[in-house]
């Protein structure tokens, strides 16, 4: 297990770099003159060459590189052209909001999406068989960006159910702990805060749930179906065990490895849609203010954010595949 | 079937009445009628590629065109989708969008097809560092939220649909590759690859004229769900504004313009949404009715 643990660390030390050879690649596929996108046509060839050197691109590109990776392994992304603040801490700011919102999407999907398939495993081909894997089937087709504005207008703006946009009201007091605005007001006993953040976030949190809740629901149905078909499945009906204990301890158990996976995937897919959602729901995370830098090409944030982001990544997909190994004691890695 | 009694007769009668000629295509097309979901897949997508190569004839008004003094308006008999801010049909807009998203579909599949193929057949054919260089090359690639990776493509190549195809093309290279990869390698221990190699063909020959045309199943599956997540993708970068811009009739940047003013006319959005919707729709349920119709494994299932 930690041998594997180990090998796993050291494999993904070349996708580490070459990850950050791709980042810090990025903004050299913008035609032309970097420093001038950046400052636009009206700049003097004096504010030119001043940010060129800043920035350091007049040296030649493995220079550059080899100073970008330096620094950003000693914890240094650069500076935001725009806010004139480091990368670093502006990703420490911004991530929380995105964490709250991935965390609050993923449980909903997962609880959604899995009860979905184990019922429809359970009764295949019933009505709420049909009906949820029509549901799924709609789901992963959705386009969230669609369904983000629908909500808006229907429970926003027409019905004022919820809020449409933002992730606390304004004049809403919450003293900041962790950022994590609801782990925040149940820990100060805040139940108006609370309440608040836990409208602003519901909507942006379903629309980034649809496709996860879908393919999970999928996933499971498919691979509780096949486990439920097992003979010893036929045997825990038989000796008369009641039907939650067949379905939760002995069947669910073992489909969840598929399950696992495919959460473990969306995961990355949701941090990627989070760029959508929080755009749509002026959602105040790491994937809007990567989303106007990237527009805006504020390069050291596009490379360091998006560096980032990819780290996140990386390291998430290595911690479901050891996750594996205590889900299902059946595998081993050599 | 066969009893000890069947004479050789008999044998070559059911050789004559097997449908031999048929092949596995044949079979797989019949297969993929019998699902329901499948063939109505198939007519949605049908309906998309019609609807995009009849747009002049069917769209009842230009799409580009304004028409100020019909802003706005409400779906009716003269405007079934209702009007925009700029008063243009909305109805023939979504129908000249069609052309755009089959375009985007196509080409940007194509990209990754062409490109995953190739990049997943010589790994998978020639193994060892090769192998090992390539797969860590598309392990890089999969270290991005693919979504991300494609905004920020777009972004940096200037935004238009033809980077939008490009980049949507290029973060769909690794899946191809992969399941290239894994065809590769079950069909290249088959003992007809050997013969081949025994009647002396080079590699290169093996490789274009006996393992790829033996891998095409899985890769129509995936190229068939891959035009569905591309035209999502490039609705996307549309409506962020990466994508196709204005004023062309094209879904995504219909919902960008559409949302300042889906407060007082939800129309607006509604139906450019409701099109994505369905020709993604289309494409997941051909695309899953073609896995289940060419794939071997689930036959009976």
């Amino acid at each position: 297990m930690f041998n594997y643990i180990l090998k796993r660390l050291l494999m993904i030390i070349p996708v580490i770099i070459g990850v950050s050879i791709l980042s810090f690649l990025l903004i050299h596929l913008v035609p032309g003159d970097p420093a001038r996108m950046m400052l636009g046509e009206r700049a003097t060839p004096k504010q030119l060459e001043e940010l060129r050197e800043s920035l350091g691109l007049n040296d030649p590109l493995p220079v550059q590189y080899m100073r970008f990776a330096n620094k950003a392994l000693h914890g240094d992304l650069g500076r935001s052209v725009r806010s004139k603040l480091p990368v670093t801490e502006e990703i420490a700011r911004k991530f929380p909001a995105t964490l709250e919102l991935t965390l609050f999407a993923l449980t909903i999907a997962v609880i959604v999406g899995g009860l979905a398939g184990i019922i429809s495993a359970v009764k295949p081909y019933s009505l709420f068989d049909n009906m949820s894997m029509g549901m799924a089937l709609f789901g992963v087709s959705i386009p969230i960006f669609w369904l983000g504005l629908m909500l808006i207008w229907l429970l926003g703006v027409k019905f004022h159910i919820l809020p449409p946009s933002g992730r606390i009201s304004v004049g809403v007091e919450l003293q900041s702990i962790t950022n994590l605005y609801i782990l925040d007001s149940i820990l100060t006993g805040n139940w108006k805060a609370l309440k608040d953040c836990l409208a602003h976030i519901i909507m942006p949190a379903v629309a980034l749930a649809t496709i996860p809740m879908a393919m999970i629901a999928r996933v499971t149905r498919s691979s509780m179906l096949e486990v439920l078909g097992q003979d010893y499945i036929r045997t825990a009906w038989a000796k008369g065990l009641p039907g939650r204990l067949v379905i939760f301890r002995h069947a669910f158990k073992n489909a969840f490895l598929p399950v696992l996976t495919v959460i473990g995937l969306q995961f990355g897919y949701l941090l990627g849609g989070a760029v959508m959602t929080e755009e749509i729901f002026s959602w105040p995370g790491v994937g809007r203010w990567l989303f106007v830098a990237i527009t805006a090409r504020d390069f050291p944030v596009v490379q360091g954010g998006i560096l980032m982001v990819a780290l996140v990544f990386v390291t998430i997909n290595l911690l479901v595949d050891i996750l594996y190994t205590y889900v299902d004691p059946r595998i081993r890695f050599d | 079937m066969t009893t000890p009694e069947v004479t050789a007769a008999d044998k070559a009668a059911d050789i004559v009445m097997e449908p031999v000629s048929k092949g596995p295509w044949v079979e797989g097309f019949r297969r993929l009628l019998r699902q329901k979901t499948a063939v109505l897949g198939l007519i949605i997508v049908c309906t998309l590629i019609i609807t995009a190569l009849l747009a002049p004839v069917l769209a009842p008004y230009d799409p580009l065109v304004p028409d100020l003094v019909n802003r706005l308006q409400p779906p009716s008999a003269e405007h079934p989708f209702g009007t925009d801010a700029l008063g243009r049909d909305i109805l023939s807009r979504v129908i000249y969008g069609s052309r755009i998203s089959i375009q985007v579909g196509i080409i940007a599949v194509g990209i990754s097809l062409l490109c995953g193929t190739l990049l997943g057949a010589i790994s998978g054919y020639y193994g060892g560092k090769l192998d090992l260089v390539i797969m860590r090359l598309i392990d890089i690639l999969m270290a991005f939220p693919y979504i991300l990776l494609a905004i920020a493509i777009t972004a940096m190549l200037g935004p238009g649909l033809t980077n939008a195809m490009i980049a949507i093309g290029i973060v769909g290279i690794p899946i191809y590759a992969r399941v290239v990869r894994g065809a590769v390698l079950s069909v290249k221990e088959m003992e007809y690859i050997e013969a081949a190699r025994v009647c002396g063909c080079s590699n290169f020959r093996i490789l274009f004229k006996h393992v790829l045309p033996n891998c095409l199943a899985p890769l129509i599956v995936q190229a068939t769900l891959g035009i569905g997540t591309a035209i999502l993708d490039a609705a996307g970068l549309g409506f962020l504004g990466l994508g196709a811009q204005p004023p062309k009739p094209e879904w995504g940047i219909m919902l960008n313009k559409g949302k300042d003013v889906m407060q007082i006319a939800p129309w607006v959005i509604m139906f450019p949404g409701a099109a994505i919707l369905l020709a993604v729709l289309g494409f997941n349920l051909l695309g899953d009715g073609l896995r289940d119709a060419l794939d071997p494994r689930l036959k009976d299932s």
